[in-house]
Parts: structure tokens; sequence; C-alpha cells
């Protein structure tokens, strides 16, 4: 006969499954080929972990109504709960545009992370109500809890923030004392007390909401300060990183639950995500604690416009100009950068790109690990105007082929083909691994400015002697050269 | 240095007091330890040689089984738990619930991209 009947080991099960799925689903994820199905099976995964836990508290009686306390019953609650959440979640995720996908992402990973965080408070009233310390469960369920509250609150500050610098709301490194080293690590410090006493020697309840309540608003504020420096280039890192910790978050309210599934599916997400963080890194030849650090930051944030000047011997060019280049070409590279994503130039360069390939001119995109805010940023949006897979290179695979190449077009893309990070070992970039653009033959910036990009610096590149400077939004830029192209 | 030494004692000492009056089999800890330990290690591997262009949807697809912690949200409204935990309990339902499916549509939207091209061609 089988052993297991009773429901607690069908729902162990489940949650068995459940891991499978999501461990299969990231794997799948990885692959072009099969990454749609993965990130289904991975939904399939948390469909069955959802229904299982359901069951679970079904049949154990536990959502059962309580006697007073409860107005509606707990379940109804929490069903309703659940729809308002995907509700909210699916219109969001319906109605964000493409270019504004990098900071949506960042806000619901804050969510996740602030959703670890109410679970981990959760455990402070159930102590109150029997006037013990939270370790009285043990001291794991203790460090777990106050884990769970401290990283959960941190990836909720930290994503808000990468939200709010993603979508150009905040471009600041301070927020009064926030943001400061010394001030970072007085709150880490204040987060390590106030854990040991919420978790050790809290026991009555004012003891234990103040201690707890306190621990969260510290981890909160700390979010903000480490999270604030991160300078808007090194986004793509920070939001990896954030992705991670609300993996790790996820991962220790399953030592406060005792519950395997959260065990594996939030380490999951931490490791995975950790390893993309050093990905992009290594991208960008930069140590984590450089860009933790925000080594960049404050340039990036003070500067902005005040480093127009000192360009002298700039060359510009028109949309007329840029045409009759392209149609002599035999063969182009762009080089897409943030400012295509901020024009929403991604379907004029597709059009620009199939206008000169009826030409007979060979197209090729450069992407660069880390162009735009997020990594792989470029790639999507070529994605969604039909850019052939097969046309975009990276770094290693197009950089010999610069040399070889009639006109290079940048497309608001600044630090990313900066000649400083292989000739000036001073430069803030140095070493950073960039697209080599200037071999070419000829180079056209399209940008709306001289400004410098996020990192801060001045791009020589600007005023060498084959590069001309294309001053005008992207997307009316394209406009034009195609109707000039058109025209010839 | 003694109030040090006292916080010391006490988690040593509330750390072994489950461990004496302990239950038969290996303590939750230990196998949630090896659980962590094997998944983190799976963590590692599976992500290897990821193609750039799925680095975006490859986070955002890991994010939103991040919202995993729905399971932990619901367990909070259980009857376990007091009213003041169950309002906490709802409030991370939504949120988990939030980063759960808005987490999967926008990966699926991005991915959609992909596949749109892939059958044109």
């Amino acid at each position: 006969m089988l052993a297991f009947i009773d429901a607690t080991h069908i729902v162990e099960l489940a949650y068995m499954a459940a891991s499978l799925l999501f461990i299969l689903g990231i794997l799948k994820l990885g692959k072009v080929k099969t990454s749609k199905q993965g990130n289904l099976w991975a939904a399939y995964g948390m469909a069955i972990a959802i229904g299982a836990t359901m069951l679970l508290l079904i049949t154990s009686g536990d959502w059962d109504p309580r006697e007073g306390e409860w107005t509606y019953q707990s379940h109804v609650l929490a069903v309703g709960a659940m729809v308002l959440g995907s509700v909210i979640g699916w219109w969001m995720a319906i109605k964000v545009p493409m270019t504004s996908m990098p900071e949506f992402v960042a806000f619901f990973n804050g969510l996740g992370g602030a959703a670890s965080m109410f679970v981990g408070l959760a455990e402070v009233p159930r102590a109150a109500e029997r006037n013990q310390i939270l370790a009285a469960e043990g001291a794991d369920f203790a460090i777990a809890d106050s884990l769970a509250v401290i990283i959960g609150a941190i990836t909720l500050t930290g994503s808000l923030v990468a939200y709010a610098k993603l979508a150009g709301k905040l471009n600041k490194s301070r927020i009064g004392p926030l943001g400061s080293q010394g001030v970072n690590a007085l709150l880490g410090i204040a987060c390590i007390g106030l854990a040991v006493w919420g978790g050790f020697f809290a026991k009555t309840p004012t003891e234990l909401w103040l201690s707890n309540g306190l621990l969260a608003f510290a981890s909160l504020l700390l979010g903000v300060g480490l999270t604030l420096p991160i300078g808007g280039a090194d986004m793509p890192v920070a939001i990896a990183l954030l992705n991670s910790y609300s993996g790790i978050a996820g991962m220790t309210t399953g030592f406060i639950l005792k519950n395997n599934l959260l065990i594996v599916a939030g380490s999951l997400v931490g490791a995975s995500g950790i390893i993309l963080t050093q990905i992009m890194c290594k991208a960008m030849n930069r140590s984590l604690s450089n860009v933790l650090l925000g080594g960049m930051g404050e340039t990036a944030g003070a500067s902005g416009g005040a480093k127009d000047e000192g360009y002298t011997k700039v060359k510009s060019t028109s949309a007329e100009e840029l045409a009759a280049l392209l149609d002599a070409a035999t063969s182009v590279i762009f080089v897409p950068g943030y400012g295509l994503a901020v024009a929403q130039a991604q379907h004029k360069v597709r059009e620009l790109a199939g206008l000169l390939e009826k030409k007979g001119c060979q197209v090729r995109y450069a992407i660069h690990p880390v162009a735009g805010r997020m990594p792989g940023h470029m790639n999507i949006l070529l994605a969604e105007a039909d850019v052939p897979y097969e046309q975009l290179y990276e770094l290693d695979r197009i950089n010999d082929d610069f040399k070889n190449t009639d006109v290079v077009v940048v497309l608001g893309a600044n630090d990313v083909c900066n000649p400083a990070a292989t000739n000036d070992p001073k430069s803030p970039i140095a070493g950073m691994p960039v697209l080599t653009v200037w071999d070419a033959r000829t180079v056209v910036v399209v940008k709306r400015s001289l400004a410098s990009g996020y990192a801060g610096i001045r791009n020589e590149l600007f005023q060498m002697d084959n590069s001309l400077m294309f001053l005008a939004d992207a997307k009316k830029a394209l406009e034009d050269t195609i109707t000039e192209l058109k025209a010839l | 240095m003694t109030l040090f030494l006292a916080m010391a004692t006490q988690v040593v000492e509330t750390a072994a007091a489950p461990a004496s009056h302990g239950s038969s089999s290996m303590p939750f800890l230990l196998v949630g330890l090896w659980v962590l330990l094997l998944s983190v290690f799976v963590g590692f591997e599976v992500i290897q040689k990821v193609p750039p262009t799925l680095h975006t949807p490859l986070m955002s697809g890991s994010n939103a089984i991040s919202g995993i912690t729905i399971v932990g949200s619901l367990y909070c409204v259980g009857n376990d738990y007091p009213l003041s935990a169950g309002i906490l309990g709802i409030l991370a339902i939504v949120c988990a619930m939030i980063n759960v499916v808005g987490g999967f549509v926008v990966t699926d939207r991005m991915l959609a991209m992909f596949s749109a091209k892939g059958g044109k061609k």
C-alpha cells in the first residue's frame, strides 16, 4: 500500500514537482529556442505551489474561520488578496512599453522583497501572543526571521530607488545623509543590534513590536542608502544583484516556515542572480565592490550637462550627408545604446537597415553587453522591431570587423564606445571592454547633445578625424535619413 | 563586553534548547541547509553560458520565481497566526502576487518578440 495518502504528503510531492519545474524552467529560459517554454514551466510550477499550499491550508483546517477574531473568513480574504495582486500585476505587465521594461522588472522585484519582509514581521505578533522571545522556537528561527526582514526591506527600497533612477525620476546619489558609506555602516550596525534585541531579548509585545519595527525601518533606510550611490551606468549590475537579494529573502522565509520549496526556489534565484551580477561586472571590467561603492555615481549625478564644453574640433553632420554616406557604403554597423530606447527608434533602425539591405549593403548590429539600462536591453528592443537575431553581434565577435567597415552609426550610445577605456589608464572606465568603432572608415554618432554619458566622462570619439556628430533625437534623425535616402 | 558575552550566551543557549528536547529525526535546520547547498549549486550551474540576448528575460523570469514567498504569505493568514499577522499576510499576498503575475507576463511579452521573429523566418 502507498504510505502517503495523507494531504501533507501529497502537498510535499507537489512542492517537489514545483521545484523541478522551477529548475527546468530556468534551464530552458537560458536557451533561445526554449526560453518561452521555460517561462511557462516556471509559471506552472508557481501555480502548482500555490494550489498545493491552499489545499494544505484547507484540509488542515488552518483556513477555517476563527471565532470572534476575523470578520470574514480568512481564506476568502486570502483569495481576494491573490486576485487583487494578480489583476494589478497583469495590468501593469500588459501596459508597460518595451522601453521601460527594466524599471518595471525592478519594481516587481521590490514587491517580492516586501512580501518576504511582511512574512518575517508576521512572526512578531505570534511570539507576542505567547509572550515569548522569537528565539524560543530556536536560534535559527530568530536569525532567519531577522534576515527575512532585513533582506526583504533592503530589496524593497533598493529596487524602488533603482526603479526611480531607471525611470529618470531620480538622479541624486544622496538624499540628506542617506547614501554616504558612513551612514550605511551605522545603519548596518543598527540592524545587527536591533536583530539581536528583537530576536533574542524582546519578550513583551511592546518590546517585540518596537525592536522589529525599528529593524524594518532601519533596513528600509539601508536599502535606499545602498542603492543611491550606484551610478546609472551600473544599474544593470544593481538590478541583477537586487534580484538575487529577493531570492535570498525568499530563502530565509523557508527557514522560518520550515518549507523546502521556499528554500529551493529562493536559493535558485539567489544563486543565479549572483552569477548574472558577476557576468555584468566582467562585461564592464569592474569589481562588484567598485560598483557598489559608486565609483562613477558621484560624477554622473553632479556634472551632467557641465561637461558639454571642451570639444573643439567636432564636425557635425546632417541627415542628407548621412544618407549619402550610407548610400555609398557596402558595409554598415549600427551601435545602439540607451538613446535608442529613449527615442523608441528601434523600428526606424530596422526600416533604414531594410533599405540598405535592398541596395546590397551588409548590415550588422554591435551589441555591447551593458548597452542600455539592463543586461540584454538592446537585444529585446531590436527583437521587438524584428531585427534578425543573426545580425546581432557581441563585442568580441565584431570588434575585429570595424576596420573593414565603411560606416558605423552610433545611436544614442556613449560610454560603450569611448576610446578612453583602451588608451587612458587614468580614466574611470579604463580597462572596460568597449566597441572599437573608431577603426571604421567613418563613424557617425547620433546623439541629442555632446553631454557625457552616465559614466560622466568626456568622449574623445566625438572629435576624432573620422567621426561626425549628428546632434538630434535618434528617431527623428533616422526618419530624416530614411526620407533623404529614398530621395536619392 | 559583558553585554556582548551575555548576548552570546543567550544565543548559544537558545540554539541548544530545541535539540535537547529534540525530535527523533534530523532537525529542519540541517535538512534545510542541505537543500540550500544543493539548490545554490544547481542555481550556479543552470545559469552558465546564457547568451546575452536572454539576460533580461532570465532576470525577469527568475524575478517572478522569487515571488515564491506567496506560499509563505498564505501560511500567515492561517489559524496559527493572530489577527495582526494575518493583516501582514494579506499585504504580503498582494505584493507577492503582483511580483509573480507581473513577472511572468512581462517575461512572456519579451520572449514573444523573439519567437514571433522566429516564426516568420
